[in-house]
């Protein structure tokens, strides 16, 4: 018996069982939440499966051709692509130079940075995005700053190209997470990088494009990484400052698979949809990251 | 030496008029809180209210549909608490599997792991909502607080990198005094964590206060709403919008971000150098 209880024991404090056992609520998450959800959508992707109604048909590759058919779907997509190429590069170099200009040796650089970082802590938020619209809305605040410039009556929800505009700029003001990220980067550096450097008479510009920017590459391709995908699921804005109107002008494909899935209750064209975006982010982040050898420098190389 | 302080000077000056230019926003939603309809709506760009309106406080804090909004924070703090609880324990249970034991599949699960960070929420939205739909949990907490208990990606890896470098040698001791796998970890190894799980904690607070979609896409009927929810009804309605009591309520909807940021600024920074979050 008491041998028994040694051996059990022993058991238990293997490594591989003591491994398992806290690893446990992940795999149990990853199966139940992720993977099994990821096959069931892909599953429902070929039927015409509707919320609120009990059977659903295999329809193929229906959803796929509906999707190729539809002019809505190629627009979401363009205005997806469109905002996420402006926006990310956009908000990566603000990130970059901020950081390069608040990691100088100034007093104060501390609380600046936390004051430059607060619209990203809040930005996500239901009340920033209403603010926004609110100050981007015809006679509103920004509308009335370029009026005083003499640019009279951008009404910016009024064309949907120049709706997006708004939204952009909604992004790239949450430059503070990247810019904390780069000015830790920057700190980094090692000194005798730096005074090498200025001792061959580097100036300013070529440190920072020749030592400092080199040095952060593999900070930017992360970033660039995760920025991209987060871009792509962009929703929370769209859905609260322009509803993805007008004329469809900032119907990003995230808020276009909600109304599907949500709205119209089309759950298989929606799950088709949201593959479809899988593939496409995921191709996108293969071809950054395939091309990021050429550009990423690694100092243990 | 004067060129230099000069140059100072001017550094001073172009970095606190660009960071005004940021806060702006933010200090003309606070502003805002207190202005009459008319001024939010002329778009006045000043930051002092012609009018103090004190009762935008009170007419916003009576809600929609008798739901007063001490109802919707009370429900944002309900599942924000819970998840961030959820989270805080699942997370560092997984990380001390990954950190600490050596094990068959564990590389494979690791990489699994991280893999999870960069599958986009839309694909597994539709499917986990199908799941609760026939489980009966929609209109209810649970799913939202429920998928906090298996661990977020993101802080196991940030507890990981935290545990790595607390030494073997106490785990070591440890076993010396007569403790298993298990009690090092409840006796020694959690109670160092301490600093990684503050960090979890704010930031996955913060993320459950601010979420939107999940509550958006469960929620169903007002009394169960959260704030960010609630605070969309003030656009929503087809009636006339009331500005001054829109922005009362955001502004009030911030605050715990507000203080947070003011009391762990150190914590928040920290956890967005390991792991890059929010990007």
């Amino acid at each position: 018996m008491n041998l028994d209880r040694e051996r059990i024991s022993r058991f238990m404090n293997k490594d591989v069982v003591v491994g398992y056992i806290f690893a446990l609520p992940f795999i149990i998450g990853f199966l139940g939440i992720m993977l099994i959800p990821m096959f069931m959508s892909l599953y429902y992707s070929f039927t015409n499966l509707t919320l609120g109604r009990i059977s659903y048909n295999w329809v193929g590759l229906a959803n796929y051709s509906r999707m190729w058919n539809d002019a809505r779907f190629w627009n979401s997509m363009r205005v997806t692509f469109r905002f996420v190429f402006l926006s990310v590069p956009v908000r990566m170099v603000f990130g970059l130079l901020v950081a390069y200009a608040l990691t100088r040796k100034y007093r104060g650089v501390h609380g600046y940075r936390a004051t430059y970082y607060l619209p990203t802590l809040i930005g996500g938020s239901i009340a920033v995005a209403l603010v926004w619209g609110q100050m981007f809305q015809r006679g509103g605040v920004v509308y009335n700053l370029f009026e005083m410039m003499g640019l009279n009556g951008i009404h910016w929800f009024g064309s949907p190209t120049l709706a997006l505009v708004p939204l952009i700029l909604m992004n790239v003001w949450q430059f503070g997470a990247a810019m904390i990220i780069f000015a830790a980067g920057i700190k980094d550096i090692p000194e005798t990088y730096l005074e090498a450097a200025a001792i061959d008479g580097a100036n300013k510009f070529q440190i920072f494009f020749q030592i400092i920017l080199p040095c952060l590459t593999p900070i930017i391709l992360y970033n660039l990484v995760m920025q991209t995908i987060a871009a792509f699921m962009t929703f929370t804005q769209a859905f609260i400052i322009t509803g993805g109107g007008p004329a469809e002008g900032t119907n990003f494909i995230a808020l276009y698979i909600y109304n599907h899935a949500f709205s119209w209750r089309n759950m298989g064209y929606a799950s088709a949809m949201s593959w479809v975006l899988l593939v496409v982010v995921a191709v996108i982040t293969g071809i950054i990251l395939k091309t990021s050898k050429r550009w990423t420098f690694y100092t243990n190389e | 030496m004067k060129k230099q302080s000069l140059t100072v000077i001017f550094y001073h000056v172009l970095v606190i008029a660009f960071g005004f230019v940021m806060v702006y926003p933010v200090l003309w939603m606070i502003s805002g809180s207190l202005k009459t309809n008319v001024e939010i709506v002329s778009g006045a760009l000043t930051l002092i209210p012609r009018y103090w309106v004190w009762e935008n406080f009170t007419t916003g804090w009576r809600g929609f549909a008798g739901v007063t909004f001490g109802t919707f924070f009370r429900n944002s703090f309900i599942i924000a608490v819970f998840s961030t609880v959820g989270i805080t324990l699942s997370s560092s249970l997984i990380a001390y599997s990954f950190a600490r034991m050596r094990f068959r599949g564990r590389t494979l699960l690791f990489t699994i792991m991280l893999s999870t960070m960069m599958i986009p929420g839309q694909v597994i939205m539709i499917p986990q909502f199908l799941i609760f739909h026939r489980l009966g949990l929609v209109n209810t907490f649970v799913p939202l607080i429920g998928p906090s208990f298996f661990g977020g990606a993101f802080f196991i890896f940030l507890i990981m990198q935290f545990m790595v470098s607390i030494p073997k040698e106490l785990d070591e001791a440890g076993i010396c005094d007569g403790c298993n796998k298990y009690s090092i970890f409840v006796r020694i190894i959690f109670p160092l964590l301490k600093p990684a799980l503050i960090t979890t904690a704010i930031i996955q607070f913060y993320w459950a206060w601010d979420n939107f979609m999940g509550p958006l896409i469960y929620l169903n009927s007002p009394r169960l709403f959260t704030v960010s929810l609630a605070l969309r009804l003030f656009a929503d309605t087809a009636s006339i919008t009331n500005y001054g009591a829109m922005f009362a309520m955001s502004t009030l909807s911030l605050m715990p971000v507000f203080i947070m940021f003011l009391f762990f600024n150190k914590h928040l920074v920290e956890g967005i150098n390991t792991s890059g979050i929010k990007g």
